[in-house]
């Protein structure tokens, strides 16, 4: 078990984490202190819980019915477990592998979350779907077609749009599950040009396969592994600096290096 | 073993350089010898044949970098890959040592001032034996061999040491042969810095193993002297 606080205020923090998908164990003894207004990367062999960790953040493992947890997740200090979830959710966004715009306009889907929080004015929605596409780095391509549908944009196109849909919110915390695996290389740039500059007034965890990716977006890195029981924990936490020029671990050397996994 | 292509041109790499100190090897034991010969012909061809050592050495930058844009290292692989870059560029510089050896055994000509050939081979046999040894303690990524290394450095300064006194003490006794004397000491610091590179490619042997940088020698700041 290992405990890792490292620079910057805490945004998240797990305390002896644990998750269950009925009998199995996926993670074990997770504690970390995730620091705000960073990007973190989480990094590791399949199958070790990287996107498990990741969904527990904004409690999405709650819709499978066998998971169990124990041990605390804490955001701002607050126990994420007895907060409402709707709220929760709201504070913490998240970007997926696959983009997947809503079959809307982009105007539509942008709106989409200030409006299911009860927004209703014009004005302040039409403020608010610039301001998101704008972070988003979206704006300039969109503006003139804001009412053209989600879906006709190209790959990263549709994927800043879901960054965009996720800051309508204005969460504090944008979790991201390989948010770049399906889009190619100048996409790829795109968007981790774009969450550097989303850093400033967000906090970002990112689980990516791609180890350059981490190397060269992130601030943070957390290394997943598993035991031989293949339940997940964190064999090394550190500045992504550190960890991929000289690694504390041994696995971690073996995994980066790409001698396992 | 998921990187075979990689350690495979990693081992590549690192018999190239192993030769390339070879070459390093025989151009200063050669260009130490013809002081001694006084054979200024072997002393134009050590002195030529320093563009074969510059070529090699570009030739294995070349396929260092390559080898970090195609393969895209990380940790050790990054660390080892990143300090031959430097040890190549150290082996061609202290190249660039006996050729300015052999550049000054060609000035010096026919004078029949005494060069103190038997100090200048112990200095070139020393700093040879520590390269080999420095050398093969990098290519074996082997730290503790790479740390005992420097120290030797000791032996070659105290040979400087007396050349150089004894020099000083030859050119207010001969003062017409002042330029002469002059050169004979660049032949000292030569052969001086020669040895201290080997602690720079020491220096690099720790920090692949254990990513620290860190200065393992205490006299080694003088400024540079020789050939380029």
């Amino acid at each position: 078990m290992r405990s890792s606080k490292l620079n910057g205020n805490s945004k998240i923090i797990a305390k002896d984490f644990n998750l269950f998908y009925g009998d199995f164990q996926a993670l074990k003894d997770i504690n970390v202190d995730i620091p705000e207004h960073a990007i973190t990367s989480i990094i590791g062999p399949s199958g070790c819980g990287k996107s498990t960790f990741l969904r527990s953040i904004n409690r999405m493992n709650e819709l499978i019915p066998s998971v169990r947890t124990t041990g605390n997740i804490f955001l701002d200090n607050e126990n994420i477990f007895t907060q409402d979830v709707v709220e929760l959710r709201k504070q913490v966004g998240m970007v997926f592998q696959r983009p997947n715009p809503f079959p809307k306009s982009i105007f539509d889907n942008v709106a989409y979350g200030p409006r299911a929080h009860g927004l209703k004015n014009k004005a302040v929605l039409v403020d608010i779907v610039e301001k998101s596409l704008v972070q988003a780095a979206l704006w300039e391509e969109v503006k003139d077609n804001l009412n053209k549908s989600g879906l006709a944009l190209s790959g990263g196109q549709q994927q800043r749009l879901c960054i965009a849909r996720a800051l309508a919110v204005e969460p504090q915390v944008i979790l991201m599950d390989e948010p770049a695996s399906a889009l190619d290389p100048i996409a790829t740039l795109k968007i981790e040009e774009l969450i550097q500059n989303l850093k400033k007034e967000y906090t970002i965890v990112i689980v990516t396969h791609n180890m350059q990716q981490a190397a060269r977006a992130s601030d943070y890195t957390m290394v997943f592994n598993m035991y031989p029981d293949r339940s997940g924990y964190i064999i090394e936490y550190g500045k992504t600096t550190q960890v991929f020029t000289n690694p504390r671990e041994k696995i971690t050397e073996d995994y980066i290096s790409g001698r396992f996994g | 073993m998921p990187r075979e292509t990689l350690d495979s041109k990693l081992t590549q790499i690192q018999d190239e350089i192993y030769l390339l100190g070879s070459m390093v090897e025989q151009a200063v034991l050669d260009a130490t010898n013809t002081l001694k010969t006084r054979d200024l012909k072997e002393a134009k061809r050590i002195y030529e044949e320093d563009t074969v050592i510059n070529e090699k050495r570009f030739a294995l930058e070349n396929a260092i970098i390559i080898l970090l844009a195609t393969q895209q290292p990380f940790a050790r692989d990054l660390r080892l890959l990143a300090a031959m870059l430097l040890v190549v560029n150290e082996l061609e510089r202290m190249a660039d040592y006996a050729k300015g050896i052999a550049k000054i055994n060609i000035k010096i000509g026919k004078s029949d001032i005494a060069i103190p050939v038997r100090d200048f081979q112990k200095m070139a046999e020393q700093s040879v034996s520590m390269l080999h040894r420095g050398l093969d303690a990098f290519l074996k990524q082997n730290p503790n061999q790479a740390a005992a290394i420097p120290q030797e450095d000791d032996i070659v300064d105290d040979l400087y040491t007396k050349i150089y006194h004894e020099t000083i003490q030859y050119a207010i006794a001969n003062p017409s042969q002042m330029d002469e004397a002059n050169d004979i000491l660049w032949i000292a610091h030569n052969l001086e810095r020669f040895a201290d590179r080997v602690t720079n490619i020491c220096e690099r042997t720790i920090f692949i193993t254990t990513g620290e940088l860190m200065e393992m020698s205490s006299n080694d700041d003088e400024g540079d002297v020789s050939d380029s």
